[in-house]
């Protein structure tokens, strides 16, 4: 009889797995968006369970919440109805060897060691759960990273920008 | 005398805890809907709905009339009627997900109550511990994040009922939601950047931000509401446009769009749609409370404490937390129900924007308008913090 936490967190590992799967196999795209969103609430389930209560609801309110309901937006603007299905170029077919491969040495090696490596359980306490180390975190050690990702989020902001705009005689802009 | 309560395994407290939060907002959200027949009925100077009644109580003499009159009894045959109904299915339309529609509207408006508090009681310290049902730190996060989701049901309802109008409906529903999230979350920036002083522990839950507007002395016992004028305001409007309220009710006009993403819904499932809406309302209501309105503080610079030591004068038992429980969840209830009839009054007195101009009013009004806002606080706060 597993506890209460163990079964919560086989509970929602199976339900992420199983949607992850479904987002794959769908060939409808709106189901396949909506495993997606199933598979992020999923995912935003085992944050909770690890008390990562900000990570767990930051998850739910960008990519939940608003990127797969753009997803959905477009998907649904366009009425793409699984018709275009991409043959197997030579390109894709050795990305996904390779991907396979890759996921076979792991799932591997974890079968031959026979478990994780886990980080010691008094070092996880403490930085997700709490805002104000969070954000301390944020503003000093990975203060350059942050920086460079809100630079790069303005660029593709000036990027969509470009694109979208109609241009006075520059009809082939795009 | 609780004490056979606690001993019952916790799963099950939780539940009942839950189910007990759910049986209140269930029956509010039908009672809403009356409410709104007779508020509209009395604003525009008529009787609205006074017939319906059970024989047995109209044999009352007087009470019996009277309650006709409020039309109480039209609930209970409006909400008979929606389960009696023939359940139609049309045939053109994505069976799967037209019946889980209105079951995805449904659950993030209850979710998020999970994060909301709603009441608060002193301990033996004279601590006030806030009542609700997770006491979570991010509270004000996971309330966004959740009630973000409530956007799929109008996406999946419009899509899956396979035809024109409510397709629009649902195109225009995830455009709208998605644009005034941002000045939403914009507008109650300053709230936390005031609550989270320095030396304080940062937390993102109502209950501190209750406890800053309870304080002694002329700033501590403002409201943020006046504190915070436009933040409150910016924050009212993106409440009413992610409720789908007039006048930001675009994404079901009738005038354009017939009845937009529940015109192929009928009976209990379009029912569902109506306590979800009412449930999102009642919710933001609270959490505009929370955040703006003193939460359960019975008036601007007199916190519950206050008033509860007043009170003490004159009845023996004003200091049992079980008195002050109840007191403080009837004080933020009739906020919360205030609010409510807020919204309804707003829908008779203001027309329906436009499309275009609920678009421009979002990115060319109110987020310029939250940007500065927040610009603004941010300065004061940190000259006035430091």
């Amino acid at each position: 009889m597993p506890d209460l936490a163990q079964f919560l967190f086989l509970l929602f590992s199976i339900f992420t797995v199983l949607c992850a799967v479904g987002v794959v196999v769908n060939k409808n795209a709106v189901n396949a968006a909506f495993c997606l969103l199933l598979c992020l609430v999923g995912v935003a389930g085992l944050f909770v369970q690890l008390d990562a209560y900000l990570l767990a609801f930051i998850l739910l309110l960008v990519y939940a919440g608003a990127v797969v309901a753009l997803f959905l937006f477009i998907i649904m603007l366009l009425d793409v109805q699984g018709r275009q299905s991409f043959g197997f170029s030579g390109l894709t077919t050795f990305a996904g060897l390779m991907s396979f491969a890759l996921l076979l040495t792991g799932l591997g090696t974890i079968a031959v060691r026979g478990h994780l490596d886990a980080p010691r359980l008094n070092r996880l306490a403490a930085d997700g759960a709490h805002m104000k180390l969070y954000a301390y975190h944020l503003f000093t050690t990975y203060l350059l990273p942050v920086q460079i990702i809100g630079f790069l989020l303005l660029i593709a902001m000036l990027g969509v920008i470009v694109l979208s705009k109609k241009h006075d005689g520059l009809e082939d802009l795009k | 005398m609780f004490d056979f309560y606690f001993e019952i395994p916790l799963v099950l407290r939780l539940f009942i805890q839950g189910l007990a939060v759910i049986m209140v907002i269930f029956p509010i959200a039908g009672a809403c809907s009356m409410a709104e027949r007779k508020v509209a009925a009395w604003i525009q100077d008529r009787p609205g709905p006074n017939r319906a009644i059970v024989p047995w109580v109209a044999w009352i003499p007087f009470l019996g009339k009277f309650l006709q009159r409020l039309g109480v009894f039209h609930v209970m045959a409006d909400g008979g009627k929606m389960l009696f109904k023939e359940d139609s299915l049309p045939g053109h339309v994505n069976k799967f997900y037209f019946i889980l529609a209105p079951i995805v509207a449904m659950i993030p408006a209850l979710t998020t109550v999970v994060a909301v508090p709603f009441g608060a009681y002193f301990d033996a310290a004279g601590k006030v511990i806030p009542l609700g049902l997770a006491p979570l730190d991010v509270g004000m996060l996971a309330v966004f994040a959740v009630s973000s989701l409530g956007v799929y049901s109008m996406i999946l309802a419009g899509w899956a009922s396979n035809s024109k109008y409510p397709f629009l409906g649902s195109v225009r529903a995830s455009a709208q939601l998605i644009s005034y999230e941002l000045s939403m979350t914009l507008a109650v920036l300053p709230v936390f950047l005031w609550v989270n002083a320095p030396g304080t522990p940062g937390t993102m839950g109502f209950g501190a931000v209750v406890e800053f507007q309870s304080q002694p002395g002329f700033l501590g016992g403002m409201w943020f509401g006046f504190l915070m004028p436009v933040s409150a305001f910016i924050f009212l409007v993106a409440l009413f446009a992610e409720t789908n309220r007039q006048p930001f009710d675009t994404v079901e006009s009738e005038a354009d769009l017939v009845g937009s993403f529940h015109t192929e819904y009928g009976a209990f499932k379009w029912g569902l749609f109506f306590v979800a809406e009412y449930s999102h309302m009642i919710v933001g209501s609270g959490v505009f409370m929370l955040l703006f309105g003193g939460g359960w503080n019975p008036l601007p610079w007199v916190s519950l404490a206050t008033a509860v030591g007043w009170l003490g004068h004159i009845l023996p038992f004003a200091h049992a937390p079980l008195f002050v429980g109840l007191l403080s969840i009837s004080i933020f209830m009739g906020k919360v129900l205030a609010m409510i009839f807020f919204f309804m009054w707003v829908r008779w007195t203001l027309p329906r924007f436009r499309y275009d101009q609920v678009m421009k009013i979002g990115w060319q009004k109110m987020l310029p308008l939250s940007i500065a806002n927040l610009l603004f606080y941010a300065i004061a706060i940190a000259l006035i913090q430091k």
